[in-house]
């Protein structure tokens, strides 16, 4: 695939992705939907960077959009490098490649995510052949590899198993197997706990972190929930309305968040021992992306709002080393 | 058109001010061996063949709640807390067991019909948009069960607008809104809204937020409590979050494939479970803190099938301090501590049955790494 390696040799080694003014929108001309306006981050081999935001938030249309896999509506601008690789560049078939066997994906309902009426086995092995031209007896055996890398008891028999036929934490393990099957660089993982019980989350979110050790790879993950992030990255970006908000390293940003929305949500969320009073939620609902305010998205529901927030949208300014925030008012003195 | 109203021992617009309700104590509504097995249709004859098994959904459920109170029920899904709670308001109906509302049997023949029990008792589902008609308006949607009911149609639509303003959607935006205009917290409060338009006593709430964003649980969780302590109203409230269980409930309940195996005041149940599931559920919660990340899954493995469960125990093969004794009866419910409010259905906890931890002092002495698997 060298040919798909432009000129630019010039960025450091450990960084895997760069991630220029991603903006995705859906629909056409003056109608158009911004779901994502203007991301940039870089992402580090072996390093785990967690999307967190609310729905529509513009989390996993960020994450699909890394290897257009959104519909045709979808208007993709920006700049994606991989490895060297310019992936808003490729056509259909060396996307099709890449898929798969530098980046590959699991979703959070491993059910409708897997095909049900092929064996876990043979939809493994299918990638393999498909990807690595192995012969299918030797896919099969990679495959059970991989089943037993990802601690699927009596590997050997899930093999031939449907997938309606594994429990919800077995199945995501499973998806978990299929995903890894091609040895990617990049993993992107949309929610993969969610629907799990608390018993089984922490086992995957557990089997993640292990195989991420193992495999060197880098890692997107999205969710909503802040305790998951706090167990699995290294650094957050906090998203509104298709935007960064706040961007740090999980330690920092639980310790000190900036932004109004990061503050906002840890006083949404109810952890270990908070018990009797009341929470202090954000008032309102998130933006419609149809009407968006003009100026900071979060405004109409900020506590700390300025006349300058309606004018336009702030800038994500970094305010500490390898910390950013998209707040006006961010260089003032703390915030309380 | 001219129905007289069906229920007139409680008026309808006694909103606000404090409720008279909560002063005692007495359980208002309690369960006695609830039992609901779901059969397996098998064979050429679908439905009307032989039984090919029964998933034993509920299996001896016997609980109280206590008028005002919260009594939180959690669990790994499939362990029953939701037919409980289709139970609990004869949406189904149980094989076996009683229903108890201030002591009056639920369909018994000296007790009170189903009928009444839903006029007192109500729900408030996890789907919020499944769990409303698309073609009612908000106001149509709470004032539905009013008119049903018996109540005149122009008192209902005056009622659900109050109610509406109770939960927090204005009136005047929110009333002529069909479920798709609204969002899912909006939804959410339209359900608690119908749920409360004809005054019950007692809310059944299952997994009401789970399916919220975390803002938006967050008001949601907050309004609940502001109800319930506003109308003095007794909730059930069945969640797999036990963050929220703990910030909501007084009492906890804990499940597994259709037994009770925890019950107790929140607090204690958090601090010092006496059931190695317990314990091990609430190791499983995640600590918010990335220094303290967890190192090792507090638990192995999934539930097992509840078409055969284990013999004994039922949480035996995932045990860590399962013994013989634990496969060849099924462990009861045993003080844990010394307050008669704290049980826990463990073997380890029952003096003199024959498990070798039995003899400590109960309690905390039981710890989840002191592994003895047989």
């Amino acid at each position: 695939m060298t040919a798909d390696r432009p000129a630019s040799g010039d960025r450091p080694s450990s960084c895997l992705l760069e991630v220029r003014e991603l903006s995705v929108r859906f629909g056409f001309g003056a109608s158009a939907l911004g779901a994502v306006n203007g991301v940039d981050f870089q992402l580090a081999l072996g390093e785990t960077l967690c999307l967190l935001g609310e729905s529509g938030s513009g989390k996993t249309v960020t994450m699909r959009a890394l290897i257009r896999l959104l519909p045709r509506t979808a208007q993709i601008t920006g700049r994606i490098m991989l490895e060297g690789i310019d992936v808003m560049a490729l056509d259909a078939d060396r996307l099709q490649a890449l898929r798969g066997t530098k980046v590959s994906m699991i979703f959070q309902d491993p059910l409708t995510a897997m095909d049900p009426v092929f064996t876990i086995g043979s939809q493994i092995a299918e990638t393999l052949v498909c990807h690595e031209g192995l012969s299918y007896s030797a896919a099969r055996a990679r495959a059970l590899e991989f089943l037993e890398l990802v601690q699927i008891p009596s590997a050997q028999r899930r093999l031939d198993a449907y997938p309606h036929e594994l429990s919800g934490g077995l199945r995501q393990r499973a998806m978990i197997a299929l995903a890894l099957s091609c040895r990617p660089k990049l993993l992107l993982a949309d929610e993969p706990t969610t629907a799990l019980d608390a018993t089984v989350q922490i086992q995957i979110l557990l089997l993640l972190r292990e195989l991420q050790r193992e495999l060197g790879m880098a890692t997107i993950f999205v969710t909503h929930d802040l305790s998951v992030a706090c167990e699995i990255a290294d650094r957050v970006a906090v998203m509104y309305a298709g935007r960064f908000v706040e961007t740090g390293t999980i330690a920092e940003v639980i310790d000190s968040p900036r932004h109004p929305y990061t503050i906002g949500l840890f006083g949404s969320t109810v952890h270990a021992g908070t018990h009797n009073g009341l929470l202090t939620p954000i008032p309102g609902a998130p933006p419609d992306p149809s009407h968006m305010p003009p100026g900071c998205a979060f405004a109409p529901r900020c506590p700390r709002v300025i006349p300058a927030c309606n004018e336009r949208i702030p800038e994500l300014t970094e305010f500490a080393p390898g910390r950013q925030a998209r707040c006006p008012r961010i260089t003032e003195a703390e915030i309380a | 058109m001219n129905l007289a109203p069906a229920t007139t021992e409680r008026p309808a617009h006694s909103f606000t001010g404090p409720s008279n309700r909560v002063e005692e104590d007495r359980p208002v509504l309690s369960v006695h061996e609830l039992k609901k097995y779901f059969r397996l249709s098998g064979g050429p004859f679908g439905a009307f063949g032989a039984a090919r098994g029964y998933v034993q959904a509920v299996d001896g459920v016997s609980f109280s709640v206590a008028k005002g109170k919260t009594l939180g029920v959690v669990g790994e899904s499939g362990c029953g807390k939701s037919t409980t709670a289709r139970l609990l308001i004869r949406l189904i109906k149980p094989d076996e067991g009683r229903i108890l509302l201030d002591g009056h049997d639920v369909g018994g023949p000296k007790g009170i019909s189903v009928r009444e029990l839903r006029h007192q008792v109500q729900m408030v589902f996890q789907d919020s948009y499944a769990s409303l008609n698309p073609r009612h308006t908000a106001s149509e949607e709470v004032s539905f069960g009013l008119s049903a009911q018996g109540v005149a149609r122009s008192e209902a639509r005056k009622r659900a607008q109050e109610v509406l303003d109770f939960v927090g959607l204005e009136p005047g935006v929110f009333a002529d809104r069909y479920p798709h205009e609204l969002s899912g917290g909006q939804r959410q409060r339209v359900n608690i809204a119908r749920a409360l338009a004809i005054n019950p006593r007692v809310l059944i709430l299952d997994e009401a937020v789970s399916s919220l964003d975390k803002s938006v649980e967050a008001q949601v969780l907050n309004l609940l409590i502001d109800i319930k302590n506003r109308l003095g109203l007794t909730f059930v409230f069945i969640s797999h979050d036990l963050n929220v269980v703990q910030f909501v409930s007084d009492r906890v309940l804990v499940m597994y494939l259709g037994k009770v195996v925890e019950i107790g005041p929140v607090e204690q149940v958090y601090q010092s479970a006496g059931h190695p599931y317990t314990r091990a559920l609430i190791a499983s919660r995640l600590s918010m803190d990335p220094r303290r990340r967890i190192s090792a899954p507090p638990l192995v493995g999934d539930l097992p099938s509840p078409i055969n469960p284990p013999s004994g125990c039922r949480f035996r093969t995932r045990c860590p301090i399962a013994e013989p004794v634990c496969g060849e009866k099924e462990p009861l419910l045993v003080a844990v501590g010394n307050g008669p409010f704290h049980v826990a259905a463990c073997h380890a906890l029952a003096p003199r049955s024959g498990h070798s931890l039995a003899q400590q002092p109960v309690g905390r002495t039981v710890s989840p790494s002191g592994a003895r698997v047989p």
